[in-house]
């Protein structure tokens, strides 16, 4: 469980984040929403530790990283997996050796064991096949389903995914989806998934914060979120209109 | 402004160097990246050094022996130069400011690009020094495979002045022979490798601090690259400078 309280954040004289409170419990899929520059990606780097809030508190499991010191940080972070945007595998290594790689820094495995970890993990996200492959090779969902290897290689306690459908069509998003959903349940992962794409909204929304000018303007779950009241959410769930146009007929 | 700004470049390098400088989180993992590095910078390197050198070489003995021709001058005084620049300036200085282009901007590129496409926010997320995971293994692999360069380049060198010698006929291989062996200074040499370590140092770490620091996209790393080849080749020259003093006094 992570928990994150009163998290401010500046930019010089811009403030992006403004006090946002939240709890992010394990087993579920944590879904921060809202327009470009609402502060998703802000925040998801706070809570990784990536850039320090200038107040407030982020706890994992009770352990307040505000106040760790470097090698506090490190050490956490080998709990920690993460997808980011770009699925960000390394160029100079085959897909095996990137899911490999958490294992050779951090386990105390045999070459044999750690072979045998990251090939079942290429398994778990059906990419077994392409083990030998360049990331330049893979197609984007592809390269995605490595990076979700990799970040679950070391049997995190913590994943973060930060856009994982940004740049894929409809269907592969889908199974991206699924894919994260699934491992979240199986080894009851605390995930968070900073994204604005609907589908995964209604798709794996189990818990939903919607971020508006750096505040948290709605919390909830995908079946509470089509009822919402909030206007800011409304006009941003229903921007296109073929949404607007399936909500009007609902109502009817 | 820009002495200002210079400092705390200089103070942004030194923070890196700190993080830089520390223990590998795995030797075998360092082990293998420090080979793969040797390879990649060093190893691939030498075709350029013995081509370079080669043709150098050759052009200094050829100049030599048109500009201080004369019949007061010992024919050996053309074998005797071009042997002491090679040693003494070009297989160490000019050769590290080639590679200051080659192998800089290299690294400066890998690093920039592996700033802008989030690998190194991954190394970090994964509680990686990615400082040191990335560059260590680069200063050690240079640091150790420049000896190796400066001495094929003063061998490709030497074998360029003595090819034109023979092949062209503007000296006999005899009176080159002599030069090349004439009063020779092992120190100098020595001098020659010890310059080579300080400069693999610069070029290694500079360019990779410009490729760590790099912000935005694929244009922000050309520059970047620009930039490390530039302040590689002054620091080069300053650092020549010094290290010729202190050694050659």
């Amino acid at each position: 469980m992570i928990e994150i309280s009163s998290i401010y954040k500046n930019f010089e004289e811009q403030a992006v984040l403004k006090g946002i409170t939240a709890v992010f419990d394990s087993g579920k899929t944590n879904l921060i929403i809202g327009r470009s520059g609402a502060g998703k990606t802000v925040l998801l780097k706070c809570i990784v530790g990536l850039l320090d809030p200038d107040k407030g508190k982020i706890k994992y499991d009770g352990r307040d990283i505000v106040t760790f010191n470097k090698k506090e940080k490190m050490l956490l972070r080998r709990e920690i997996g993460m997808l980011f945007q770009s699925a960000a595998l390394f160029d100079s290594m085959s897909v095996l050796e990137n899911v490999m790689f958490p294992l050779d820094m951090f386990s105390n495995m045999t070459y044999k064991e750690r072979i045998k970890r990251a090939q079942f993990c290429l398994d778990r996200v059906n990419l077994l096949e392409a083990q030998d492959k360049r990331p330049d090779e893979l197609s984007g969902g592809m390269q995605k389903r490595a990076a979700i290897a990799r970040a679950i290689a070391l049997e995190p306690k913590y994943l973060f995914c930060d856009e994982p459908n940004s740049g894929l069509d409809p269907q592969t998003s889908l199974r991206i989806d699924d894919l994260i959903h699934d491992i979240t349940k199986e080894y009851k992962i605390t995930t968070i998934v900073n994204t604005h794409d609907m589908n995964s909204v209604m798709g794996i929304g189990d818990h939903i914060l919607f971020l508006a000018d750096g505040n948290l303007s709605w919390e909830g779950n995908k079946d509470e979120i089509l009822h919402t009241t909030n206007e800011t959410l409304n006009d941003f769930l229903f921007s296109s209109d073929i949404l607007r146009k399936v909500r009007n007929m609902a109502k009817k | 402004m820009i002495l200002i700004d210079s400092i705390k470049t200089f103070g942004e390098y030194l923070l890196l160097m700190k993080r830089v400088i520390a223990k590998p989180e795995r030797w075998r993992v360092f082990f293998r990246q420090m080979l793969h590095e040797m390879y990649q910078l060093g190893v691939n390197s030498i075709p350029i050094v013995l081509l370079i050198s080669f043709f150098i070489g050759a052009v200094i003995c050829i100049q030599l022996k048109l500009n201080i021709e004369s019949p007061w001058m010992p024919k050996m005084v053309v074998g005797y130069s071009t042997r002491e620049i090679l040693i003494l300036e070009f297989s160490s200085s000019i050769m590290c400011l080639i590679l200051a282009g080659k192998v800089g901007s290299n690294i400066t590129s890998e690093i920039g690009t592996m700033r802008v496409t989030q690998q190194i926010d991954a190394l970090e997320i994964m509680g990686v020094n990615s400082a040191s995971f990335l560059i260590l293994p680069k200063i050690t692999a240079l640091m150790t495979m420049i000896p190796i360069l400066v001495i094929f380049s003063i061998a490709a060198g030497t074998g360029g002045a003595f090819s034109i010698g023979k092949f062209t006929g503007i000296m006999t291989p005899e009176d080159l022979m002599i030069g090349f062996q004439y009063e020779f200074q092992q120190w100098y040499v020595w001098c020659s490798v010890i310059k080579s370590f300080a400069f693999a140092f610069i070029i290694t770490s500079v360019s990779s601090f410009y490729g760590y620091r790099v912000t935005g996209g694929s244009l922000e790393v050309g520059k970047a690259s620009t930039n490390a080849v530039v302040s590689c080749s002054a620091l080069i020259l300053f650092a020549d400078m010094i290290l010729t003093q202190l050694l050659m006094q």
